[in-house]
Formats: structure tokens, sequence, C-alpha cells
């Protein structure tokens, strides 16, 4: 169970999140949802202890986490993957587990990081460089060392973004099947609501920093909803297989953007 | 399951290149040792050398004796620990501010040095008991000034590469400048004394500075080889290591002051060396890439193959006599930066 309780996070004079509160079950797949800086990627750091915030993080019992513990049982994911180096992919992979690794690698360690790898089906990249592999294949590769943490919550900042649409329902699938599998607490941002409906147990609507809404996608991504929140018409079909299908319509003419985080 | 075996075979066979380059870099740093003990401007005969240094009781000429032990073998060793010294430095460095230009040399350590040596010839300041090494104990204060003014900066503006970078050039500057400022005051004779020990000169080599400069970096690497999976993950970025629990700011301040440590250890006693500390870790990186466990000795001996390799070259140039290492080591180190830049692997820089 984790519970995020009160958490402010303010960058300078700009209050970036706003007495924020939520909690999730074991093996909930939440899509963080909402505008560009509407402080989504901010929730993420906050919980992994990442960035100063005031207000509380449990996991599993009433005691907040230190450093310490945020590292081992929370895995971030960042955005960015146009940091390159030249460690070859089985070695980001083991990074995961770097509490692990001594001067010499683990048979044990080693054989799961490689079927890591073969999850994502990148075992014919393990030797391969990182600077060597394409933008989404990087971002598979960090997803492997994010699942090869075995964490109690994967905090994932745009998984699919730089994928195609074949890897992006896989990876999601994954992520989906992964938490089911191991309990795990999977919250992702993200920006495809479809992907988001089809994938998802629940979403969070961030707006200005606070929760808009929240529950499982077929009952909280409305039309109206999607206009206040994005300023767009969109079609909302509940489909017969029970998956929501939002299909964009056109961007509403002088929409506030209300959403954009504003000075205090 | 053919697929797990596959891919154990590829970490095998990766670890295996590894070792096996850093064997070769080791084997041609004996060998490098053995030449340069081997080569001096006294033109002794080899077996004659080689008779001094593997069986000293059989020597019958003492004069011979005396050049290798206490000449010859601190001047090899001394060049050995200084290029070892400023390669891990080097690698370092390059590794916490993620900056392939990044050295000790470019952040200011080695100017502050310099001006400490410098201020102490100008004065003329001997330390009671222990006169002859109060140039190099003003250096390693020195240097370890520069460091405090870098680190105490950071500590107050925030610990992130850019912040480092910026205060280190500042204090290269600052030292620079004071430097100049003390050869502008000094005398013609007191100015040839203090540019003989900027050039960076092995003859200063003694076993006392071998023990000094040996032991700090022994020392140093101990402390680097706990935290080589941490500077491994820095390579991914300062967020993605925070990530993965990596406490990047303390870990940064620590290897800063080892670097410093280092550094001070190393060009205390000799002078100014450049480029190796610059160079060394790339070609390192090039041959085992960038798992520290084996990036960091590797950088090492390659930086102790430059700066051996220099000694011997700077023996070689003018038959007779040595030129200062310093200078070697800059006019060989920027065409062989160039050849590597123009030769690298796609993506490398």
């Amino acid at each position: 169970m984790l519970n995020v309780e009160g958490l402010c996070v303010d960058y300078g004079s700009v209050s970036v999140l706003k007495d924020l509160s939520f909690s999730a079950k074991a093996g909930n797949f939440i899509a963080l949802l909402g505008p560009n800086g509407t402080g989504k990627s901010s929730l993420l750091k906050a919980i992994a202890g990442l960035i100063p915030a005031e207000g509380s993080v449990y996991l599993g019992g009433p005691r907040k986490l230190a450093r310490r513990q945020s590292a081992d049982a929370i895995a971030y994911m960042p955005q960015d993957t146009g940091a390159t180096s030249s460690l070859t992919v089985l070695e980001v992979v083991l990074l995961g587990r770097l509490r692990s690794l001594g001067l010499q690698v683990p048979d044990t360690l080693r054989e799961e990081a490689e079927e890591g790898l073969s999850r994502f089906g990148l075992q014919s990249l393990g030797a391969r460089t990182l600077d060597a592999v394409s933008g989404g294949q990087r971002q598979l590769v960090y997803l492997a060392q994010s699942f090869f943490r075995n964490p109690e919550v994967l905090l994932l900042d745009e998984p699919t973004a730089a994928l195609d649409l074949r890897h992006q329902m896989i990876v999601l699938d994954r992520v989906a099947a992964h938490c089911r599998e191991k309990g795990t607490i999977a919250i992702a941002a993200m920006h495809d609501l479809s992907l988001a409906a089809r994938c998802a147990d629940r979403v969070i609507c961030l707006s200005a920093g606070d929760v808009v809404a929240d529950g499982p996608p077929a009952d909280t991504l409305t039309g109206s909803l999607i206009k206040d929140m994005y300023g767009v018409e969109a079609g909302v079909v509940h489909g017969t297989d029970g998956i929501t299908h939002i299909t964009p319509l056109r961007a509403v003419e002088g929409a506030p953007g209300s959403f954009a985080v504003s000075p205090q | 399951m053919s697929v797990k075996i596959e891919s154990s075979a590829i970490y095998t066979n990766l670890m295996v290149r590894r070792l096996w380059w850093l064997l070769v870099v080791a084997s041609l740093l004996g060998g490098m040792t053995v030449i340069d003990i081997l080569v001096g401007p006294a033109f002794l005969n080899v077996f004659d050398v080689l008779s001094a240094l593997v069986m000293p009781e059989w020597t019958s000429d003492p004069t011979v004796y005396v050049i290798v032990h206490s000449i010859r073998m601190p001047m090899t060793l001394m060049a050995l620990i200084v290029g070892a010294s400023l390669g891990i430095a080097g690698v370092q460095m390059q590794t916490i501010l993620g900056n392939p230009l990044a050295s000790p040399y470019t952040l200011g350590f080695s100017a502050a040095a310099g001006f400490g040596a410098a201020v102490t010839i100008l004065f003329g300041l001997k330390l009671p008991f222990i006169p002859e090494f109060t140039v190099p104990i003003a250096a390693f204060i020195s240097a370890g000034l520069a460091c405090g003014l870098v680190y105490g900066f950071a500590h107050l503006r925030g610990v992130t590469a850019e912040i480092m970078i910026l205060a280190g050039i500042a204090t290269l500057f600052l030292f620079q400048s004071l430097q100049s400022l003390v050869q502008y005051l000094a005398s013609p004779e007191v100015l040839q004394e203090i540019v003989f020990w900027l050039f960076g000169s092995m003859l200063k080599a003694t076993w006392f500075s071998v023990a000094v400069s040996g032991g700090i970096l022994v020392f140093s690497f101990l402390l680097l080889v706990n935290d080589s999976w941490k500077l491994t993950a820095l390579r991914l970025g300062d967020e993605r290591a925070r990530s993965l629990g990596v406490n990047v700011h303390r870990l940064r301040l620590k290897i800063f002051v080892i670097v410093s440590l280092l550094t001070a250890g190393a060009v205390a006693f000799i002078g100014t060396i450049g480029f190796v500390g610059l160079v060394a870790p790339h070609i390192a990186r090039m041959l085992v890439g960038e798992d520290h466990r084996i990036l960091t000795p590797v950088s090492g001996i390659v930086g102790a193959i430059m700066m051996v390799g220099a000694s011997i070259a700077s023996k070689l140039i003018s038959p007779g006599m040595v030129v200062p290492i310093g200078i070697v080591t800059a006019v060989v180190g920027v065409p062989f930066l160039f050849a590597l830049i123009l030769s690298r692997k796609k993506g490398h820089w």
C-alpha cells in the first residue's frame, strides 16, 4: 500500500504540487494524466525522494520512507533517454541492483539481468553500447533495468514516449502483467489517453498541481473532463471489449489553458 | 535457454577482452619501466645497469649502483606514480563532471601547486629541519587551497557539474595570474628557478617523494575501489544515478577531494605536468569501456605508460642531458590527442 499525503513541491516562487494526496494498493497500475506543466514528473520525483517536497510518502506501513529505503523500494525511470554512454546494455541493466554489485558480479544476478533483457526482446543487444542503440531501444533498456530492480513501486515518466506503436502496447501490457504477478504498484505519467485507458486499471488526472479526477478509466475519462483538462473535444466510446476508445476531434478555440502552473 | 547461453557468453567475452587489455597495458608498462631505467645521460652499459638492478651485490662499479638506485630508479618510479595518479585523477574528474575535457590540470590544481612553489622560491622560504621539502609542501598546501576554494564554492552554490567546472576554471585563471605576478616580481635568477620548477622535471625525484606520492596513490585507489559501481552509474547522468540510490552530491565531493589529493601528491614534488590526466582516460575508455572496476586501473596504467614514455623520450631527445618531462608530455600529447580524436570510435566524444 502506497500512501501519499499532503505533498507540496515548489520551484522557487512557483508551486507545482499543492497538498496532493492519494493512495494505491498493491498491483495497481495507475496512469498519471494531465497537460504539460501540471506536475506529473514532479509528483513522480517527489514520491521517489529525488526532489525536496513537503508532505509524506508511506509504503506498506505507518513509517515515512528514508532516502535509502526509497532507492530500494521505489524505482523511478526518468523521461530523458538522451544521456548516452559507452556502457553496454547488460551493464546498464545490472546497475539496477547497484547495492548488490561488488568487484565480481554474481552469476545469479547476471542471469536475472539477461532474463530481464530477454523479456523486452533485447537479448541480442547485451554487448552493444548504449550509444549504439536507438532512442526507443534505450527506453526499453531502462525499462528492463527498472523491472530488474524488482521494486515495490515502479514510477515511469512517459515510458513509451520514444517507442513505436507496437512497442508502446507491448511495454504497457508488460507493466500491467508485472503489477498483477508481483503486486507491484506502477504509476506512469502518460499523454496517450487511449493507451492509458487500455492498459491502466486506474487514472489520476492532475490539474494545476492537484488531483481533479481519480478512478477507473471507463468512469473517469469523459468528454467533458478531457475538454476541461486539455482544451480538446474528444469522442469517448466504451467498447464491448471493455476498453474505452478516445479519439481527439479538435482543439477548442480560446481554451483558457487554466491548467498551466500559476505563480503563488 | 539458448538465449541465456548466448548472453552469458557475451558477458564473459566482454570481461575476458577487458582483462586482456589490462594485462597488455600492464606488460607494456613493465617493459617501458625497465627501458627507462636502462636509458640515461650517463651512457651506462646495459648489462651493468641490469646487474645493479637485479643482483646489486654482484655490481663491481659502485658508481653504477649509486646512479641506478639513487637517481634512475626514483626517477622512473616517480614517473610511473605521477602518470598513474594523473590518469586516475583524470578519469574520476571526467566522470564526476560528465565532461570529456575535464582533468586535474584544467581545474586549476596544478596551477595552484605551481603558485605555491613559485612563492616559496621567490621569498627563499625554508622549513626548519626539512628545508629541501619546503617547495613540495608549499605546492601541496596550495593545491589543497585550490581544492578547498572549488569545494567551498560548490558546497555553497550546489554540487552540480556546471558549478564545479565554473569554479575550477575560475580557480585556474586566479592561480595562473598569481603565478604570473610572482614571476613578474622575481629577479632573473629566481625566475629561472621558478620556470624550471613549473616545467616539471623528474630530476627532483627522490625515494622520499616516491614513498609519499606512491602512498597517496595506493590510499586513493583503495578509496575509489569501493565506489566503482556508483561511478559507473554516474555515467548515465545525475538523475538516473540518483534514481538508482547514489547520493550524487556526496559522491561528487568525495571523489573531488580524492582527485585533489592525487593531483597534489603527483605535482608537488616534480612540478606541473599537463595532458596525461586529460588523454589517458580517453585511451583507457576506448580500450575497456566505462566499467570503473577496470577503467580506473587501466586509466592509471595508461597514464603511467605516457609518463614513463615521456621520461624515455626526455632522455633520448638530447643525448647526455635530460629535457624537463613537462615539456615532452605537452609536445607529444597534443599531436597524440589530435590523432586520437581523428581516429576515434564513432560517438566516443
